[in-house]
């Protein structure tokens, strides 16, 4: 894939939110705010980032592979990996209904090109991919693994002990980012249950942990990513904290926790499509 | 008095040695076998494969629910990993990561659990789990196994390392008669006629099977001729072969180390109910918990012992 400006990577992320805005409306199900905060990330991973063949093949020798940890961000992801050429555009319309590939959340029993595993309860992805991980390294592959965990899903004990192995057996060909967007489902995280310093807690875990202070603008997120690339192979696993904002893009959901599983209605679809330009053409 | 038992033994072994043995040789015939075990490498018997491909082989801790998402992810990258812990922890404790990462996410994932039902004795109920078989059998894509002694465990643990798809491997703590043939052939999801007989069929599995056969030789004695089949797969169950023999018996019992809910027998009830009924009872635990107390004495306590399914089948028989 040919490197791309940071303008064309913004108007893909712009494009991401409204195909987002357009599944989680068109079903009236979903979660539409951690996916508007993640589109930079999606993006700048997959068109910028990831070294990955245009054909899938689960098993993703000598590739980069990623893996969604919190899987209800499905949108964000489906848009992303279709937009990027694992599937047609189109198929974005069958999100959620029956007989559709594009499981409310990822799932592989209806092989969709681009998923590795099922995700949506909480706390298994890092796990996933530290075996996959593992097994990069047992064949002598030089490429990495990428995996994305909520902040609200680092509650989960699993997670911690996902980081201890990490740390231990020195798995530095992973990159794990947190969208650290300060939300959950019912409020902030600082409220609901105080994740106190991440930074500090995977330092102390023997993690490499970096942060991208600004995840809702495409070159702090690249240089995040690209910073990150730059920290593995150094005999630890590394942690981006991604700073970003639940519901960026719509001026009506960012910074609340209001639309983690809430679709947008006619009235409201319309007022956040207003917001953001049709770039790539709708599917 | 000594019984003419169709099946004998010279040897007792634990059945754990027999999945360390054939794990070991799995290793051997295939580099893609890989070992994860949750600080029990020793219990488990994996200590030959971990000393011998340590490169293959991942101490995880106590860390039963990363041991499951490692295990889904090396699979994917192609490895056939082989996790291992007490059925406790491989089963109730880490359902949904098997649920959501192994077995809806198709992964070729073997979880191998040792220590499984009663007979892992004075530990006590923290740790007899008598209802993983039921946990495992309900989820779609899991093959479900539980072998009998040393040799037939052995066997099985080469068979899945062949399998493609997720499988549970149950076996034990216990040294117990090895009583089946070394050089037998394992085939996952087809049942075996031990002993041919005309009045009951007594299905077996794990220790059980043991057991069945004495109680075969004791029936046989007051004229009882009892056919025991050994069900070493409890899913995909082999419908056929069970189906044939109560057509030909009338009655059946179904004997296993685990609850009467969920288990072996629920899943014979399933398929008599659907094609075929006839009278069923069932050896098994009565929905309770265990306690400490030797194998022995527990399988007598919790009616699961030879003189157990004896008397199981002749209420059988009565209901004929």
């Amino acid at each position: 894939m040919e490197k791309q400006s940071i303008e064309q990577l913004q108007k893909i992320a712009t494009q991401l939110r409204r195909d987002v805005l357009r599944m989680v409306h068109a079903v009236q199900s979903g979660h539409p705010g951690a996916p508007l905060g993640c589109a930079e990330f999606f993006v700048a991973l997959y068109f910028d980032q990831l070294r990955h063949n245009p054909d899938f093949k689960m098993d993703g020798k000598g590739e980069d592979i990623f893996f969604l940890s919190n899987g209800h961000l499905s949108a964000g992801w489906y848009s992303v990996l279709a937009r990027s050429g694992y599937f047609p555009v189109e198929e974005l319309k069958t999100f959620r209904k029956l007989n559709s590939r594009l499981q409310g959340h990822p799932a592989t029993e209806e092989h969709l090109p681009g998923v590795r595993i099922a995700s949506g309860s909480l706390g298994q992805g890092l796990s996933v991919a530290l075996g996959a991980a593992q097994a990069k390294k047992l064949d002598g592959d030089d490429k990495l693994v990428y995996v994305m965990m909520g902040d609200g899903e680092l509650q989960e004990g699993q997670v911690w002990e996902a980081a201890m192995y990490a740390a231990h057996y020195g798995v530095d060909n992973l990159i794990a980012t947190v969208d650290y967007n300060g939300q959950q489902i019912d409020g902030p995280t600082n409220k609901i249950m105080d994740l106190k310093s991440l930074r500090a807690k995977f330092e102390a875990f023997g993690w490499e942990v970096m942060e991208t202070p600004n995840g809702n603008d495409m070159e702090s997120v690249l240089i995040g990513l690209e910073k990150a690339k730059n920290l593995t192979r150094e005999g630890k696993p590394v942690m981006n904290l991604l700073h970003t904002e639940m519901g960026f893009g719509v001026d009506f959901m960012v910074g609340t926790h209001k639309w983690h599983g809430s679709p947008p209605n006619d009235e409201q679809l319309e007022n956040a499509l207003s917001q953001l330009e049709e770039t790539l053409g709708d599917y | 008095m000594s019984l003419d038992l169709k099946f004998t033994y010279t040897e007792k072994k634990d059945t754990r040695s027999g999945f360390g043995d054939g794990f070991l040789e799995a290793g051997r015939k295939n580099p893609n076998v890989v070992g994860l075990c949750a600080d029990l490498i020793g219990s488990l018997k994996m200590g030959a494969f971990q000393k011998e491909f340590p490169e293959r082989f991942f101490q995880t801790g106590i860390a039963e629910a990363n041991m499951i998402g490692l295990s889904a992810g090396l699979a994917l990258g192609g490895k056939i990993p082989f996790a291992g812990t007490f059925a406790n922890f491989a089963t109730g404790r880490v359902y949904d990561q098997i649920r959501q990462s192994v077995a809806y996410s198709e992964k070729n994932v073997k979880i191998c659990a040792s220590h499984a039902g009663l007979t892992l004795g004075e530990d006590g109920a923290t740790h007899q789990i008598l209802e993983d078989l039921g946990m495992m059998k309900m989820l779609p894509n899991m093959t479900v196994i539980n072998p009998c002694d040393y040799n037939q465990t052995k066997a099985a643990t080469l068979a899945i390392a062949e399998h493609e798809g997720p499988v549970y491997l149950r076996f034990g703590r216990p040294s117990w008669p090895i009583f089946t043939p070394a050089d037998q052939k394992f085939e996952i999801g087809k049942a075996w006629k031990m002993i041919d007989g005309k009045d009951v069929t007594i299905f077996a599995t794990g220790h059980l099977v043991w057991e069945a056969v004495v109680a075969e030789a004791m029936l046989r004695e007051e004229g009882i001729h009892a056919e025991v089949i050994n069900i070493h797969t409890i899913k995909p169950l082999d419908e056929e072969a069970i189906l044939e023999s109560v057509k030909k018996t009338g009655c059946a019992v179904s004997a296993e180390e685990h609850q009467i809910n969920g288990g072996l027998g629920d899943s014979i009830a399933q398929t008599l109910t659907r094609n075929h009924p006839a009278p069923l009872e069932y050896v098994g635990v009565n929905d309770s918990f265990g306690e400490s107390g030797t194998p022995a004495q527990l399988l007598e306590k919790y009616g699961l012992n030879a003189e157990n399914i004896v008397k199981a089948v002749k209420k059988a028989i009565s209901r004929k």
